[in-house]
């Protein structure tokens, strides 16, 4: 059986992992590469990069930060943000990156998902969305939540896997940030229509929000988070030790 | 030296990569001549059968790895790269393997009576059911990263493998000299580094 999976999301600006990074005992701690062995050490079973940088200079110290990551750690490592074209696919996987996401650019560029699946393999396709309930309908936003768009989730989900995307990651706008447990109702109304691997973004706030995902959520297979890791409230060990002596099936690391 | 084979398919970065942090002694090549004198193979590969079938034979380097395996020299054959270990597989139709190991390769959708996801991805617990070389540092239940949708059947060769569903996945088999992982250890973490440590302890004991 198939474990569920855990996954810290980094995000990594001019080289450096920005984002409420408070880690005691451990210097250095904003060093991507750092904190990705630590995570690695950790038991995280896959770990996200996400580029927040917007120059061409600072996206070569994004692309090196990877390739540093990708000589020590050897877990799946998926790399998002700035990617809208085959070029940038080519580059980020020629730089370590086992998976790419996209988000943006896939709402606008739908093709984006089939031509790059086909060239490297659908396991390599992630499609990201941002949803939000607008009058009670799961919408698609774009530009990092920015922009509203009239699409319904559960039919971009679906269409996204038609399209040839291997794994969705459902970053719920209305759970992200208010720490009151992942969005069960989104993931489930998602998880019911595609086939393929749904990672749930958004919410996770205690160690407790993940039993109830993976419970109340059966569909989901991973639970995706960032400052409860980075802030060190959950730690991914003890959290893999809790969710395997309540029955979830997981990945454990011998300490 | 190991020799890591550049046929033209996949990412070879992340495998290189894993051997690196074991011996500095690693190569990664698409030179007929360079295979000859290695102490060991890695036949890596991610992609589809039918084109890396073709790209292994029509370059000569299947040729070669079938003679120096049946030499003697240690192979380890990774996801796809395991897969072409065996005599043919069914994937877009009926394509030729290096025929070393025993067995086909067959879609797991056509096998599964349970709904589950196809590919089979994500880390999945090995059961050994019979000890090898590349057994050596793990123990049952360890953790190990698969991505694939095509599986192993028919073989005599089984070391461990993974329950999905009704199935049971072949992850590592094996027949004298001749190893196959169809998990990725480059990317299963301590595990999958202490299955490449054990590959290269066999290369050196060759």
């Amino acid at each position: 059986m198939l474990a569920k999976r855990i996954i810290p999301c980094l995000d990594v600006h001019a080289g450096r992992v920005v984002k409420g990074v408070n880690f005691e005992g451990l210097r250095d701690i904003d060093d991507p590469v750092r904190l990705a062995e630590y995570y690695n050490e950790a038991g995280a079973d896959e770990l996200v990069f996400y580029d927040i940088t917007a120059s061409a200079e600072q996206r070569g110290l994004f692309t090196d930060v990877m390739k540093r990551v990708a000589e020590k750690v050897f877990i799946p490592l998926t790399v998002g943000g700035g990617i809208s074209s085959l070029d940038d696919f080519d580059r980020v996987l020629k730089n370590g990156a086992d998976k790419v996401s996209v988000n943006s650019s896939a709402i606008k560029n739908p093709l984006l998902i089939r031509e790059a699946a086909r060239r490297y393999g659908d396991q390599c396709v992630v499609l990201s969305m941002d949803v939000k309930r607008v009058n009670g309908v799961f919408t698609v936003f774009g530009r990092g939540g920015r922009d509203q768009t009239d699409i319904n989730a559960v039919e971009w989900a679906q269409r996204g896997q038609e399209l040839g995307a291997g794994e969705i990651v459902l970053n719920s706008m209305d759970a992200d940030g208010v720490r009151g447990g992942f969005d069960i109702e989104m993931l489930n109304a998602v998880c019911e229509k595609v086939t393929i691997p749904v990672v749930a973004s958004g919410g996770a706030g205690n160690i407790s929000h993940f039993y109830d995902l993976f419970k109340n959520a059966p569909g989901a297979d991973a639970g995706l988070a960032a400052s409860i890791f980075h802030s060190k409230e959950v730690s991914i060990h003890e959290l893999k030790e809790y969710l395997n002596a309540s029955g979830i099936p997981v990945r454990r690391i011998q300490k | 030296m190991i020799a890591i084979v550049d046929y033209g398919v996949g990412n070879l970065h992340s495998i290189s990569g894993a051997v690196k942090t074991l011996t500095d002694d690693v190569v990664i090549t698409s030179e007929k001549n360079a295979l000859m004198n290695t102490d060991g193979i890695i036949l890596p590969g991610v992609g589809a059968f039918p084109d890396a079938s073709e790209k292994l034979f029509k370059s000569g380097l299947g040729d070669v790895i079938i003679a120096r395996a049946k030499a003697g020299a240690p192979l380890l054959g990774v996801c796809l790269g395991m897969q072409l270990l065996f005599e043919k597989s069914y994937e877009y139709g009926e394509h030729k393997g290096l025929s070393l190991l025993k067995g086909e390769i067959a879609p797991m959708a056509n096998d599964l009576t349970q709904k589950v996801k196809v590919p089979h991805m994500g880390w999945n617990a090995l059961s050994i059911q019979k000890e090898c070389a590349l057994t050596k540092y793990i123990q049952n239940g360890d953790y190990v990263y698969y991505v694939h949708s095509f599986y192993a059947k028919g073989l005599d060769c089984l070391n461990a493998g993974s329950e999905y569903a009704n199935l049971f996945v072949p992850g590592i088999v094996s027949s004298g000299n001749v190893f196959g992982c169809q998990f990725h250890p480059e990317k299963s973490g301590s595990v999958g580094l202490n299955i490449l440590k054990a590959f290269l302890e066999v290369t050196e004991n060759a």
